[in-house]
């Protein structure tokens, strides 16, 4: 059954019009919360999503109920915060966009009962300031939600209460970083936070603050509505539940689709994205983002869960998947996606702040025919001095991803310029 | 009537910004929505309407210029009616954006970030419009348009 096999996607229709609280409610929405609230405790919320192996679909795949676990909860009268991190800006992912523009509710059901969970009473959605509809359409169903009791004083006549206030941002990919996105939401330049102390202690103003991504948050009524097992059985792999695939790209038929964890990659670009176009061979891919390390076509059956990327080299990331063709040059399309972590650097640390427009420049050099073979031992250099322990967050060592794996995969297509005579 | 205080700044401009208030902890994080209040108004922060801001909510011009400069989407310089984002990020560019780009630059003989002549529109470059399976993408105003073509270039600006 459908609603069984695909929870998240149930409600998207594909003439991407939205589902309105009616529609969100004859499919079993507001259920989960409804168990939550008459049957469990905060600590059993969090135990069941433990249980229920969720974890965080922003890339980065910390443990959503252990990270809600770690909130203190021994003061009650003190601020705590929930914010959905919907500031998707991540080159190549375009996950959350479908989710918070045609089913808003399932996001709101989902901060609702996370909220229960760490006993917050005050909640933001951070969206990003692109995302117009979904603005308007989360307008209206926080409206529609807080008619009906789901939301404000006394949730369904509970003990708890809850507000959601709908932030929109002014466009910078570093306030996706968790830290970052607590300084914008304060009126403040993103830039990051040293950690510790970490969010969940001290966060939005100093108060002890969870930050989880739409999907994620997505995942939660499902598991409270249809319990642990069934959740743990969606999946094909080591990793729990379903996510949002997606590939983009010279593919047939680029989109997104609901799949079980740990399904093969192959799958993914064959059958759902039907293959590359005409005339079109793969030549590799970035798995989860503009921040994921490049993998290959020998890489095709692996499979998408956490680990499986990791031993391949790369990073699931987002899940979303970027194919590069054998027509497109990957010195360029690094190039194109250093230039933009080289903007989107908030300039705070200096391994990023300098270490980004480097390499821009030496790439550059490179595709203009003015390299020369040392460059490509700098920025091998780069790739290190500018990777993971050297700066404040994780901008400069994800944009180090691609050009790392690329050094590695596509060197023979650096060197094919660095012997070429200067253009000009 | 004004305050003269807040004298860069309208009585619509004030209330909007006030009511945003109550949902934050201290006027300064309100910063980013007031600065996008000015521009729905204004289209651009100008210099006097950044120092009404800033004294609207406590906090330094020097302050609140850090902040609008950080922002993509806070424009310290005029803008034209409408503007055009034209994605630039790793799809829309594998898809041809950079020829999007100078087809909307050249069609209206503007450089990025300029304004058109009759005031109509400015072309800027945007980060990832999180709509690649439909890539090159741009943004008009508030509105995404699709699978864009050079044929769509001309749609765009009404010609």
């Amino acid at each position: 059954m459908e609603i069984m096999d695909k929870p998240l996607t149930k409600n998207i229709r594909p003439d991407r019009a939205f589902a309105t609280l009616a529609d969100y409610e004859s499919t079993g929405g507001y259920q989960g919360l409804r168990k939550a609230l008459a049957e469990l405790q905060p600590k059993d919320v969090q135990q069941w999503v433990k249980d229920a192996g969720l974890r965080g679909r922003g890339g980065a795949g910390f443990g959503t109920g252990l990270k809600w676990s770690l909130v203190p909860l021994d003061d009650l009268s003190q601020t705590r915060y929930l914010i959905a991190n919907a500031d998707e800006m991540e080159p190549g992912t375009f996950k959350d966009r479908m989710l918070l523009e045609q089913d808003p509710h399932q996001l709101i059901e989902g901060m609702i009962i996370a909220a229960y969970a760490i006993q917050a009473n005050r909640a933001y959605i951070f969206l990003r300031g692109e995302y117009h509809v979904a603005k308007l359409r989360l307008e209206h169903a926080l409206l529609e939600a807080k008619s009906k009791g789901y939301l404000g004083e006394h949730v369904l006549d509970s003990e708890f209460s809850l507000d959601i206030v709908l932030h929109t941002g002014a466009g910078r990919y570093i306030c996706g970083e968790e830290t970052a996105l607590l300084n914008a939401l304060e009126g403040k330049r993103a830039t990051p936070r040293a950690k510790p102390p970490f969010p969940l202690v001290s966060g939005l103003w100093g108060k002890p603050t969870v930050v989880n991504n739409v999907e994620t948050l997505c995942n939660v009524p499902h598991i409270l509505n249809y319990g642990v097992e069934w959740y743990q059985g969606l999946a094909r792999g080591v990793d729990k539940g379903t996510k949002l695939f997606g590939a983009s790209g010279r593919v047939k038929n680029p989109g997104l689709w609901e799949l079980p964890m740990g399904t093969p990659i192959r799958e993914i670009i064959e059958q759902h994205a039907g293959g590359m176009r005409d005339g079109y061979k793969l030549r590799g891919f970035l798995p989860g983002g503009a921040s994921t390390d490049f993998l290959l076509p020998e890489h095709l059956d692996m499979v998408m869960d956490f680990e499986a990327v990791a031993k391949a080299g790369s990073r699931m990331g987002t899940g979303v998947i970027i194919v590069l063709d054998d027509q497109t040059c990957p010195v360029k399309m690094v190039l194109n996606l250093e230039q933009f972590f080289a903007q989107e650097s908030c300039g705070w640390c200096t391994p990023c702040r300098d270490g980004l427009p480097w390499t821009v420049a030496l790439l550059k050099g490179i595709i203009a025919g003015k390299g020369r073979i040392e460059d490509l031992d700098t920025l091998a250099g780069l790739t290190r001095m500018l990777g993971p322990g050297n700066t404040f967050c994780a901008l400069a060592p994800g944009a180090m991803e691609p050009l790392q794996s690329a050094l590695k995969y596509f060197r023979e297509d650096f060197e094919r310029y660095i012997a070429m005579e200067p253009v000009q | 009537m004004n305050e003269p205080i807040f004298e860069g700044l309208s009585l619509a401009e004030i209330r909007e910004i006030n009511a945003e208030m109550s949902h934050y902890e201290n006027k300064t994080a309100v910063s980013i929505e007031a600065l996008k209040i000015v521009q729905k108004h204004r289209r651009w922060v100008s210099d006097p309407c950044l120092i009404a801001v800033a004294e609207l909510l406590d906090i330094s011009p020097a302050q609140l210029e850090g902040v609008a400069t950080f922002y993509n989407l806070i424009y310290r310089q005029p803008v034209g009616k409408t503007v055009i984002h034209y994605c630039n990020s790793v799809t829309c560019w594998m898809l041809g954006s950079d020829q999007v780009g100078e087809s909307l630059c050249r069609h209206l003989n503007v450089e990025l970030g300029e304004m058109s002549a009759d005031g109509e529109y400015t072309i800027l470059p945007i980060v990832c419009l999180g709509a690649c399976d439909h890539a090159p993408v741009v943004m008009v105003g508030n509105e995404l348009r699709l699978d864009i073509t050079e044929d769509a270039v001309n749609g765009i600006l009404g010609r």
